[in-house]
């Protein structure tokens, strides 16, 4: 098997000197959707954050086309590798169209400013995330959702053939995680590699099609969710006592957590 | 994604739908710019006015005499003294518009101006050190130990908020504690030598009165050079404007983007209180003023910040000239009286964006 474009190889990971993962080894397949599941303060996050370069491991390396991300110009990283991170901070008083824009970054210049093709790129990237008409509106009177639009479309201008999204679904409604999910799937069905930190392990199994769950700062298993996610995995990575069915609308596994014994009827 | 999706999600109240093609709407942008042109003409004005008014009052006929006929009785007064004293303020009052908006955008912080950076105390510290162990000592020597001292406080400031791992938040109390501590030093420093606080006397209050006596050449030079690496952190600073993650994410390094901030800050903020004293308002106000009606691009906030700076510091200056006569009032003072209430009012109309 060939690397994937992102590589994590014999990583330390931490905040100073607390490190949350030794000698961690992950591969990102190439095209796949990869859904990094776990209980909290497992290091997912902590995983998501070396990949986007902002944590530095301190040893080994993460490698983006094979080459040490941290040696890379971080413009020029930005032009392959997109991040949406949990909580970005929307300016007071900024549109729709203006936030989206902001996206274009990685590829103006001091000489080179607004142009036609960033023109194009931002009306298409409002288009993909359906938000074309919410363009001249203020982004703090969205929903929830609509913003979360506004930001992936965001990082869609940024036009990156990878995609990571840190917990792209907190804070939203059911209906609103379903809807930025469904958004995911089409972004990786046209051809994106997209990498997620997800908490919903029935979302995760239906949604991905790479998982990679963690425990303790280590990846306990890792593959095709109808591979991996087992009640023994789960109970594995979770310590919660459960049966697996089939998704009737998908097919793809469903977690049913066990009933107590002693728990009242 | 699916219709009946994006129907749950329509927006209420659409005042002008727009077909998914059309171009990205960008409407404020010809009032940017004719905003920018009209804000340069009152500068303009209020330069010509700075020149021809003043504690003596004197016609157009003798301004013009004094411009231009070295020998007339009015030469003295507009052009030795007026002249440098309009261009200091035109420089000044551009710097600290300029540094405060800088400063807003790095920490986030609406309420951050240059003096968090411990500039203002800095440059105190540093005078009231210098006049304590040299004794007195001329205006230049001054605006050096004054620059220095900014100098040192602003890095200071960074080392304390972490160096690399600054975050703004760290960076305003970092600032906060140098400026705490700097201002004990400078009150206990002048306590114990009385010499000391003569020197510091104009410290205390901003003014434009020692523009003739000013390195004009060295300070526009410094002014200017700052100003052209501010302008040009447009852009980076509107991607920090969205997080320092998002940010990285965008391919921009906040760390090394502060500490390019910071330097820019420092030179322009440390330029204009070596050479007149801690003017705080400027840096606190204009920003706000600008924001309220540029929106917060950066592109757009910097360049506005700087040109309205200097329209309100000369402004300030030529009132504080006329409002006394004969005698004058600091433009420090003026920008307090008149910048304060101003401030209040736009707090009260929550007028001021968060950043």
């Amino acid at each position: 098997m060939t690397a994937g474009p992102l590589v994590v190889q014999d990583a330390t990971i931490g905040y100073g000197r607390v490190a949350i993962s030794a000698g961690l080894n992950v591969d990102i397949p190439e095209g796949e959707f990869t859904v990094i599941l776990g209980p909290n303060a497992c290091g997912k996050s902590t995983l998501l954050k070396a990949l986007a370069r902002m944590l530095k491991p301190s040893a080994g390396q993460v490698l983006l086309d094979g080459k040490d991300i941290h040696s890379q110009p971080t413009r020029a990283v930005a032009r392959r590798l997109g991040l949406l991170p949990q909580s970005p901070i929307a300016p007071d008083g900024i549109t729709v169209a203006d936030l989206v824009a902001r996206g274009r970054y990685p590829h103006q210049g001091i000489l080179k400013q607004w142009s036609a093709e960033d023109e194009r790129v931002v009306a298409e990237a409002m288009a993909a995330t359906d938000i074309s008409e919410l363009a001249s509106r203020g982004v703090d009177e969205l929903s929830g959702g609509q913003r979360q639009r506004v930001w992936i479309a965001m990082v869609l201008a940024q036009q990156t053939p990878l995609l990571l999204l840190d917990e792209p679904t907190t804070f939203l409604d059911i209906t609103h995680q379903i809807e930025v999910l469904d958004l995911c799937a089409k972004l990786h069905r046209e051809g994106r590699t997209l990498v997620a930190v997800l908490h919903d392990l029935n979302q995760a199994a239906r949604y991905a099609t790479h998982l990679i769950a963690m425990r303790g700062g280590e990846v306990v298993a890792e593959g095709a969710p109808a591979d991996i996610v087992t009640a023994e995995t789960v109970h594995q990575v979770f310590d919660l006592p459960c049966r697996i069915i089939d998704d009737p609308e998908t097919g793809t596994p469903l977690v049913i957590p066990k009933a107590l014994a002693s728990a009242p009827v | 994604m699916s219709t009946a999706h994006s129907a749950r999600e329509q927006a209420p109240a659409l005042d002008s739908p727009r077909a998914a093609t059309e171009a990205v709407p960008r409407p404020r942008t010809a009032r940017r710019v004719l905003g920018l042109l009209a804000l340069l003409a009152v500068l303009a004005a209020l330069a010509v006015l700075s020149v021809a008014v003043g504690s003596r009052a004197m016609d157009l006929g003798q301004v013009w005499a004094g411009l231009t006929d070295a020998d007339s009785k009015a030469y003295p007064v507009v052009t030795e003294l007026r002249l440098p004293r309009t261009v200091l303020g035109l420089a000044a009052g551009a710097a600290l518009g300029l540094a405060g908006a800088l400063m807003q955008a790095m920490t986030r912080n609406p309420l951050a101006d240059p003096g968090l950076l411990g500039v203002n105390t800095g440059a105190a510290a540093a005078v009231v050190t210098a006049s304590y162990f040299i004794g007195s000592f001329g205006f230049t020597q001054t605006i050096v130990f004054a620059f220095l001292g900014a100098a040192v406080a602003s890095v200071a400031v960074y080392l304390i908020a972490g160096a690399a791992s600054a975050t703004p938040a760290r960076l305003a109390l970092a600032g906060a504690a140098v400026t705490a501590a700097g201002y004990a030093y400078v009150s206990a420093i002048q306590l114990m030598d009385a010499a000391t606080l003569d020197q510091m006397r104009f410290w205390s209050v901003g003014s434009l009165v020692n523009a003739h006596v000013a390195p004009m050449l060295p300070v526009v030079l410094l002014i200017g050079a700052a100003a052209v690496v501010g302008v040009a952190l447009a852009r980076p600073l509107n991607a920090l404007a969205l997080g320092d993650a998002t940010a990285t994410g965008l391919g921009v390094d906040p760390r090394v983007l502060r500490v390019a901030g910071i330097a820019a800050i420092t030179v322009l903020a440390g330029t204009a209180t070596a050479v007149c004293g801690p003017i705080v308002f400027v840096g606190l106000v204009v920003p706000h003023v600008v924001r309220a009606f540029t929106g917060p691009d950066q592109n757009w906030v910097l360049p506005y910040s700087m040109v309205t700076g200097a329209a309100f510091l000369v402004a300030a200056d030529v009132l504080g000239r006329v409002v006394a006569r004969p005698a004058e009032v600091q433009v420090g003072i003026v920008c307090a009286v008149a910048g304060g209430p101003f401030f209040l009012y736009l707090v009260s109309r929550r007028k001021v964006a968060r950043l």
